[in-house]
């Protein structure tokens, strides 16, 4: 059975109806306008709460029944805590145990440690998971084994679904390393300190109804308060939230291989040759080894040149707050903390500022941050002749990533994708990317480390590298080196049917991912 | 008689690499049991090249069981043919194709500031090797790789020699001592290398007898091409024989000296300030200016220590070394900035030879720039360093 499908702006054969919704096919960067209002929650009377403000019930369990959970209901959970995450296995071990069905999940991301969520998808009691699918996961549901469709959205796309309506919440269960009875928490101290809880700002506003469980209670008022109590149903104590060794990537750092270091360096060589480097610039780099290399060539760079940035996008760790202290940035406008030091940093220094989805990343605002940035260093599966990029997908067809915030830093002024010209034998250059996430008209810079390409489309960089000395080649040039080195592969066998839809940033949807067949 | 075989490498840090476990039968035709990360990508063309290896071979009956962890086509080949080897030697071979990028030819009197070592058996790390731009790599066959790997390594070198591109760097290979290395020679040399080093050389008849032996592989292979010598020094006799040694073919056209060997056949602790090997390395560099070639310094061991290394680089220079091995693609960069004549220096050997060029214009053998009166060797080194940094501008 084929599902019915419509050729999209990007020419990807899209579903036109996505778990029984009627659902818009993309239509080109900045063309489709929603119109209509913004989703409201129901308003709420203070004398339905407790006067004395003490929110707190004895257990998740309690709360998820005070909250009505019963089937076919939306549960939203965040991924603060990363792969040390231990708050979403145990709400759905409660609807387990209440025998509840056809849930949807819908995280900011999920982590290897959500596999113990595959025999709930099994049995029924999740229909299936619109967030991020990688890992166990990935493997899952790439091969038929989830029900419903899965749908992936960037972090600012998740904000614009809750706030559009087009994901309404019935709860949303906050992990909050620090809450006090109200309901006022944030990620700053405890056990399961993890910085900030942006990710959890839509849910707060919008979900029908808000559960903050803490490993770490604290005395009114818990300051700051990054989530408001006065969203806020219930509070629950568990006994822990997360592992905090997995929480904090405590092992963030800079790559040692030799070969993405070169990478890095090629990538900020670049953008010191183009001028992008310059007093008062502003850069987002991510937590990769890679990424952070790229960062640390900046910091020489700028050592050198006596250059300071007014601002850094982040991703926190601990070399961008050393940046930050050694005075060569002003501030770090920060998504989410990666270390022990990002989170001092966040608690301690007034330049270290914490942000969300709707300040940075939310297309259907009044404007976001992502498109102040200068600069932004990004990575991907995949790429093609026209710049296309995959960042959710390995080339045999199955997922492997989420598409975090990578679509909407797309925005920024220039995008510059540092990535290996194979890996193994799987060639990073391809004909047409197996599953489109980012449209190559917003993808500037394509740095390998056999040549840097550079979109025909900025004519500006173009001319500004060719005297550089550096490896500038065509796109098409660096796709037969990868294929002479590689061979050329077959494409991996799908099936017709769609396991999970991609969104764009403003809802649309963008591409689809087909079964794998099993081999 | 043994009928099965294992090559290759398998383990969770092995990429780009595959193992192969080879049963030879007597019927049934050729049977592939393929385990591999890129299956549904490659799946097909690589049972397809395991079939041609094997008729290649002249094998038509075995099992071949891959598991393969990204591994190239001409990692595959190597593999699957060492395999065939273990059980059947034989003088077939499965050889890919020479890719144009590495039609080119070396020459005499090029760079050779950084060589960067790439174990004989380990693909990986010769995939790369080109992009961080040494002057040199060296593939090799000797202390690197394990003495039961020797021969699968060979077959993986020749085929590296013909299919990874390197970017212009001049392709050695270091052979195994005497007489295992000329057993090396006979696998690799009809394969464009551009310079064999000879290792642990402490008489002049060695370098004669690979020389010897390279030519007449190349005689055999109708290849008109010049295949450069690089012998290592690494003991107190190879010192004491040095100028002999340097002097040895013609084509000798480098020659290095390895410390950490040195130092043990003296007896003493390598150290960082290097007291120890001082007359030897001074020795060995004067043997070479001597004889006309290369002078060419020892690795520096940690990777780690990028200003240790700077401060051996530049105590090298001075002592009259023009190169130095690299065991680590970062210590590259910094082996060749420490080498290349900086912008002050090249400012001065201008002015040198612009007042030499006057002088010569007036007549007059006096060579002076400001109160400063220039001796001819002055000014030679001064066009030597122009020379330098003229190539290095075209390169």
């Amino acid at each position: 059975m084929s599902p019915k499908t419509i050729s999209n702006a990007a020419g990807r054969q899209v579903v036109e109806t996505l778990n029984g919704e009627t659902c818009v096919p993309f239509q080109g960067v900045g063309k489709f306008k929603p119109g209509g209002d913004k989703h409201a929650p129901k308003i709420a009377s203070c004398s339905d709460y407790p006067s004395d403000g003490n929110k707190r019930l004895k257990d998740l369990k309690t709360a998820l029944k005070k909250s009505g959970l019963r089937d076919g209901m939306t549960i939203s959970t965040h991924h603060h805590f990363r792969n040390g995450d231990m708050l979403a296995n145990q709400v759905f071990d409660i609807a387990k145990e209440m025998g509840v069905k056809g849930l949807r999940w819908f995280p900011s991301a999920a982590f290897p440690c959500h596999e113990h969520l595959i025999q709930y998808l099994e049995d029924g009691t999740i229909q299936r998971i619109e967030g991020s699918m990688n890992g166990p996961l990935g493997r899952f549901v790439s091969e038929g084994g989830m029900e419903g469709t899965g749908v992936l959205r960037s972090h600012g796309g998740r904000y614009q679904a809750i706030q559009d309506g087009e994901v309404q919440i019935d709860i949303a269960v906050i992990g909050a390393p620090s809450a006090d009875l109200f309901g006022n928490a944030n990620g700053l101290k405890g056990d399961s300190a993890c910085g900030l809880l942006g990710f959890a700002l839509a849910d707060s506003q919008y979900a029908d109804k808000v559960i903050v469980a803490t490993d770490h209670p604290v005395e009114f008022p818990c300051i700051p308060w990054q989530i408001q109590g006065n969203h806020v149903d219930y509070v629950v104590e568990v006994e822990k939230l997360g592992d905090p060794s997995k929480i904090i990537s405590g092992t963030t750092q800079i790559t040692k291989s030799p070969d993405r270091l070169l990478l890095a360096e090629l990538t900020a060589k670049f953008c010191q040759a183009a001028g992008i480097i310059r007093e008062g610039f502003s850069f987002q780099s991510g937590a990769g080894g890679t990424s952070l290399a790229v960062g640390e060539y900046f910091r020489k760079i700028m050592k050198e040149e006596g250059i300071r940035a007014r601002f850094a996008r982040g991703g926190s760790n601990k070399y961008l707050v050393s940046m930050l202290e050694e005075g060569l940035v002003d501030y770090i406008l920060d998504g989410q903390t990666f270390d022990l030091d990002g989170v001092r940093s966040m608690a301690d220094n007034p330049g270290h500022v914490w942000t969300s989805p709707f300040t940075s990343y939310n297309y259907h605002g009044k404007g976001n941050f992502a498109g102040l940035v200068d600069v932004v260093i990004l990575g991907a599966t995949e790429v093609d002749l026209q710049f296309n990029a995959n960042v959710v997908t390995h080339s045999d067809g199955y997922l492997l990533h989420g598409i975090g915030g990578w679509q909407n830093c797309l925005f920024s002024k220039t995008v510059i994708l540092p990535i290996p010209l194979f890996r193994d034998r799987v060639p990073v250059v391809r004909e047409q990317v197996s599953t489109l996430c980012g449209p190559g008209e917003l993808i500037d810079v394509v740095v390998t480390e056999r040549g840097i390409a550079i979109n025909p489309l900025r004519t500006d960089l173009l001319e500004l590298t060719k005297n550089s000395g550096l490896p500038i080649k065509s796109m098409e040039e660096l796709k037969a080196e990868a294929d002479r080195i590689c061979g050329i592969p077959e494409s991996p066998e799908l099936t017709d049917r769609v396991v999970a839809a991609i969104k764009w940033v403003d809802g649309t949807i963008i591409d689809v991912v087909r079964q794998v067949s099993r081999s | 008689m043994v009928q099965t075989a294992t090559t290759g490498n398998l383990g969770d840090r092995i990429r780009s690499d595959c193992q192969v476990k080879l049963e030879i039968r007597t019927r049934g035709g050729i049977e592939v049991s393929l385990n591999s990360k890129v299956e549904r990508m490659f799946g097909k063309q690589i049972r397809q090249q395991a079939a041609e290896v094997m008729e290649a071979l002249g094998i038509r009956a075995a099992l071949l069981e891959i598991e393969d962890s990204g591994a190239l086509p001409f990692v595959i080949g190597a593999r699957i043919e060492a395999a065939v080897k273990q059980i059947r030697p034989n003088d077939n071979a499965w050889i890919p194709p020479l890719i144009d990028q590495n039609k080119y030819e070396s020459a005499r009197d090029r760079f050779r500031f950084s060589r960067l070592y790439l174990p004989g058996n380990t693909p990986s790390m010769m995939l790369n090797a080109g992009i961080h731009k040494p002057e040199g790599v060296i593939l090799d066959l000797e202390d690197s790789v394990a003495p039961g790997k020797k021969e699968e390594a060979r077959l993986l070198v020749r085929n590296a020699l013909r299919q990874v591109d390197f970017y212009g760097a001049e392709r050695m290979v270091r052979i195994n001592q005497l007489p295992m290395g000329l057993d090396d020679l006979d696998e690799i040399a009809a394969h464009h290398p551009h310079m064999v080093l000879l290792p642990k050389c402490e008489h002049r008849s060695q370098v004669q007898e690979v020389d010897d032996r390279i030519q007449s592989i190349l005689r055999a292979h109708k290849q008109e091409r010049e295949i450069f010598l690089m012998p290592i020094i690494e003991s107190g006799l190879g010192v004491e024989n040095a100028f002999e040694i340097a002097r040895a073919s013609e084509r000798v056209v480098a020659m290095a000296i390895g410390l950490e060997d040195y130092t043990a056949d003296l007896g003493v602790r390598r150290t960082e300030e290097g007291k120890e090997s001082l007359y030897a390395r001074t020795r060995m560099v004067n043997a070479c200016k001597a004889a006309g070639i290369q002078p060419i310094d020892s690795v520096y061991s940690d990777v780690a220590n990028m200003e240790g290394l700077l401060r051996n680089v530049e105590q090298s220079r001075a002592l009259g070394f023009e190169g130095m091995g690299c065991i680590h693609p970062r210590q590259v960069p910094v082996i060749q900035g420490a080498f290349l004549p900086g912008e002050e220096e090249i400012e001065k050997a201008r002015r040198i030879v612009e007042a030499f060029e006057e002088a010569q214009a007036r007549g007059s053998a006096v060579v002076a720039l400001g109160s400063k009166m220039i001796d001819p060797p002055v000014v030679k080194r001064a066009l030597h360093t122009l020379d330098l940094a003229r190539k290095l501008k075209q390169s």
